[in-house]
This record gives structure tokens, sequence and C-alpha cells, in this order.
């Protein structure tokens, strides 16, 4: 059976992608070890890796899509599923936590109307916990895309998320 | 010379230093100073002399583990590894490094890869930080331009680049072999030693793996000595430490203090005490996976061995603050939920282990533990925190909080488990 991804990853990945993954390989010992800055580099691009994703890269880099999958997986900033424009990582760990930082996180679920793991309706955030953001002295954190919000209350979260 | 060497270009500045400062205030001064002019061996003589302890929590002399390195041979690469996987909760040290003062740690790298011979380094940095890894990269490029990095080093035999590389997450990542096994491209599974990376590490060849604070103090011993550096400490380790407490102190925050600073002055003097309204109850001393300490431990000075003999650990030094407001049984369920969520699965003891203790801890919380339920708490902190019995120092390190919290707050559980509710009265 023939599969566009896999047979001929220049069918499906696009030169951009392909030379930013060829430019990580060339300094590494061997294809494989570009495995998780290629997943990364796609994801850049297009915000999750499909299965289509992971078969093109797989075979690009010379590896089974299963091992590639059992890389992707492991790493909680890949992500096997569509997540929407900007992911929020919010910080459950414990400094955070005793700084009030669950009730937040409450009032952050009630306002998107999500759980950890899911898409608001409109596609713009995914919500998921994060390990400690190392901002500890302004608990509660989280990132919202590329940008750290601190000092969260129940009082100004509006204003991070709108 | 300056008794805040690590933080003396940060403090009082508001921007990120570039090279131009960097150079203006004397940094590469200890690079041009050493490289092609210094034996490599003799700066490993220096290392060890000032007995600079590992800052990312385990405190091994930094010296010897450098020492076990092997004598270069053929051509192969021999690699230099900053950790920057910052990751243990409530530490927040090493990001302040490197936004504020990033050629700090790359002169520290560059002198560290000259004394083991390495000609390859990589920057092992987790993905949230994002403006770490801007700086890092423009710095990289500044110090290559300049001729401090790169081929022939200020025209010397000695080449080194260096690389940021981003990653994908996962706290398991600080442990350094499964970040050798990350940056290799694999899952980041703890590798079994020996061999020890030292010896065979990335891709096989010699290693070193450091914390990024440990590094950027290579820099100024270097610069300005052992005995300098042995005599800013004010017991028997030398150096500074970057400390911080979270939690709700009056004043959360990070400060470069003398190795061997007392808890007491840490807490009241820099945290500024307690929040209005707000008692201590406990501490961990250093991140996640140190045992807890309480109030009477507060004259305990902040070195190695001092606070292994309170019965805890240093760690990262960055000191998470438990209130008399806030549950001892509801922050260990926190803990050990976020230690069975990181457990990379490899072994069966933590990967099975952690996520039963989390579903005990969480129903005592919520009010429907048994008695029975204190009893497999105990033995299971035994069983999982005996090292040996797990792959890695994950689980053992999971259990310093839990063990700890079952013996000081031992009345908080009982009271969990015979009122069948949080006496907190913690709405969430």
């Amino acid at each position: 059976m023939s599969n566009i991804a896999t047979d001929n990853p220049g069918n499906f990945l696009t030169e951009q992608e392909l030379a930013e993954i060829e430019s990580e390989i060339s300094h590494l010992p061997n294809r494989p070890s570009a495995a998780i800055d290629a997943l990364k580099i796609v994801q850049s691009y297009r915000g999750w890796i499909s299965d289509e994703s992971l078969s093109a890269i797989a075979t690009l880099l010379g590896m089974s899509a299963e091992e590639l999958d059992g890389i992707a997986t492991f790493y909680n900033l890949i992500y096997r599923q569509p997540v929407g424009e900007k992911v929020i990582l919010y910080c459950d760990s414990v400094s955070c936590w005793l700084m009030d930082g669950d009730k937040v996180c409450k009032k952050i679920k009630q306002k998107l109307n999500v759980d950890y793991g899911e898409t608001t309706a409109d596609n713009k955030y995914t919500l998921l916990p994060v390990t400690c953001l190392g901002d500890c002295d302004h608990a509660p954190a989280m990132m919202v895309g590329d940008e750290l919000h601190h000092d969260l209350t129940i009082d100004n979260i509006e204003e991070h998320l709108s | 010379m300056t008794d805040k060497p690590l933080t003396k270009n940060i403090i009082g500045f508001d921007g990120h230093t570039d090279l131009a400062r960097y150079e203006s205030l004397g940094g590469y001064a200890a690079v041009r100073k050493t490289i092609g002019r210094t034996d490599p061996d003799a700066v490993l003589e220096l290392l060890k002399d000032a007995n600079l302890r590992g800052r990312g929590g385990a405190g091994f002399p930094t010296g010897m583990k450098w020492s076990f390195v092997p004598k270069k041979e053929g051509n192969g690469h021999r690699y230099l590894v900053a950790n920057a996987d910052e990751m243990e909760p409530g530490t927040f040290k090493d990001r302040l490094l490197m936004e504020k003062d990033p050629h700090q740690l790359i002169e520290g790298m560059i002198l560290s890869a000259y004394t083991i011979s390495a000609d390859v380094g990589y920057i092992f940095i987790r993905g949230e930080y994002h403006v770490a890894i801007a700086r890092l990269q423009e710095a990289i490029n500044a110090a290559t331009a300049s001729g401090l990095l790169g081929e022939h080093i200020l025209d010397s035999e000695f080449s080194f680049r260096l690389h940021v590389h981003v990653s994908a997450g996962r706290y398991i990542c600080g442990e350094e072999t499964a970040l050798l096994n990350s940056l290799e491209g694999k899952r980041a599974t703890p590798r079994a030693k020996p061999p020890f990376p030292q010896v065979s590490g990335l891709w096989g060849r010699p290693t070193i793996v450091n914390n990024v604070e440990t590094l950027c103090n290579v820099t100024h011993i270097v610069a300005n000595g052992a005995d300098w550096f042995k005599s800013l400490g004010l017991g028997v380790d030398g150096g500074t430490k970057l400390f911080g407490a979270s939690g709700r102190v009056a004043r959360p925050g990070c400060w470069e203090l003398p190795m061997g600073t007392p808890i007491r002055e840490i807490l009241e003097e820099h945290a500024g005490g307690m929040a209005e309204g707000y008692q201590l109850k406990g501490f961990l001393p250093g991140g996640a996976s140190t045992d807890f300490l309480t109030p009477e431990h507060l004259d305990v000075p902040m070195e190695y061995e001092t606070v292994m003999q309170a019965g805890s650990r240093m760690g990262t030094g960055t000191m998470i603050i438990l209130d008399d407001r806030s549950c001892a049984v509801g922050m260990i369920a926190n803990l050990e939920k976020f230690f069975a969520r990181e457990s990379c699965g490899f072994c069966t003891p933590c990967r099975e282990g952690l996520p039963w203790v989390q579903e005990i801890l969480d129903r005592i919380e919520a009010g429907n533990g048994e008695p029975d339920d204190m009893d497999v708490l105990e033995r299971q902190s035994q069983f999982i925190g005996a090292i040996g019995n797990t792959h890695c120092a994950h689980a053992p390190g999971a259990m310093e909080p839990l063990a700890s919290g079952l013996k000081y707050f031992r009345d908080e559980f009982i009271t969990h488990i015979e009122g069948k509710a949080c006496p907190y009265q913690r709405e969430v």
C-alpha cells in the first residue's frame, strides 16, 4: 500500500522543514539523533505532529514510525493531537500550589470552559499542566504561548487571557 | 574582589549583560589568561583545591568529577554539557543567571571544556525558557564573532563549538544520563551506571555534565583563585550559593549569599520573614526532592554537610515554605502527583509505586483515608525510598518529602483520617 508521507518524505514535508531538519542532522553523528529536533521543527510550522508528519519524519531519519512515536509521546512539549492557537502551560507544582495556584486554575477552567488537555471552542487556547516554570518568587505562574505570565490571582486572570 | 561573583553583573542592573558590558566588567579575562597559556591539568588542580561542589542538587565535587575523564587519545569528540533543565519544583536560580548574564555561563563552559579537552558543548535547556534561549544564542553568536568560541579560540590550538539544545520537556531530563539520552534524540530514560558519562557519555564518548550555577563558578575560581573562593564560605564549603525562598514569605526571591549562611538569616533578613498572618510550619530546603525541616532547624547553616546532619539535603538551595494555613497532606499530595507524572516508567517501583502513593494521599486529603493507609505509606517510603531498589534517584527523591512529612506532620495525617476530612477546609 502506498503512503505519500512514508514513501517520499519530500512529498509531504516542506522544503523549509527538510532544510532545517538536514541542518540539525549535519552536526550529529547519525540521523535518528535528530528525532526530537525534527519533531519540534515540524511542530513549529504545523502546531502538532499528525500521523502523516510522524511517518514522514521517521522515513527521513531512517527509523520506524513506531520508534519515533515512542519518543514523540514521551515528551510533554510534543503534541500528538491538534492544539489551539496558543497553549497555556499552567504550573501545577508546589510553590504555585502554596500560593493558591489551584484556585486560579479552577477560574481559568471555568472562564475558558475547558479542563486540562482540552481546547477552547474558538480554538484559541489549549490548557495543559506543566512542571515548575522556575518563577516561584512570582507564583502562581503560567506560559501563554511563548510568554511567561505570573503573580496570577483570581481577580487579575481575566487580563492575562484577554 | 567581589563577594557576590555570580550576581555582580546582575544586581542593580535592569537589562541583561551583553558582550561589551561583560568585557568592560572584567569578563573573559579568565579565558584570555588561560586558553593556550595555562596547562589544563593546572586548571583541574585549581578546581580540586577550591573544592567546588555541584550546585544542581547532589553536591558532588566538580574537580573529582572531571578527574575521571580519561586522557585525550585520538581525534574523537569529547563533550561538555551544561544542565540548564531547571525543573526541580521550587527552583528558580539558573534562569536568572542565563537571562541576565549569559556570557558568565559561556565563559565558565570555555574554561571547563579547555580543562577536560572537550571540543563540543551543549547547553541543554528546557523549552519553556524562551528568553534565556534567545539570550544564550545571541551571546554565543557574539562570542564566536569575537574569536572566543569556535575554531582556534584566541588563535590557540584549542577549539570549542557550543550549541543550545532546546528540550521538549520532562523533569527526568535533569538526571544526567537521561539528559544524554535526550540529547541523542531518544526517550529520556536514565542509563545504567557504570559506565559513567566521564568515560562513555554522549554517543559513547567522554562527557561531563554540570549544572549552570556550577559552571558559572568556574569562571571566578580561575579568575580569583582557590583561596579566595574558599574564603567566601562561612563554614566548610567554599564559595557563594544562590539561595531562594518561595511560598508565604514577605519577599519571595533569590539571593547570592555565602555558602553556610544560616537558614534563619535567609528567611528572616532576605525573605523578610513570613507574610503577614502566616506562621512557619516547615520547609523543603532545596527543592521538591528534599526532606522537610521544621522551625527547630532554623539555625542550621545552609551547606551540604550541615543540612544533611539535620536530616535533609541542601539540594538546589531554593527553599519552599510551608505555612500554618496550608495543609501538609495537601502539599505532599501535590509533590507526589508531580513525581508520579514525571516517572520515566522504566522501573516498576517508580512507575507503579508513585501512582499508588499519590492515590492514597489524594484519598486521605479528600477525607476517605483508612487507618491502614499510614502503614502503606510508611512501607512505601522505605521501600521505594531505598537507593538500589530503583533504576535511578527519581523515586528515592520523591520519598524524601513523604518520609519526613510522615515524621513531622503525623498528627495532620491522623486528623484527616479520623476526621474524614481535611481540617483546612481549603476551597478550590
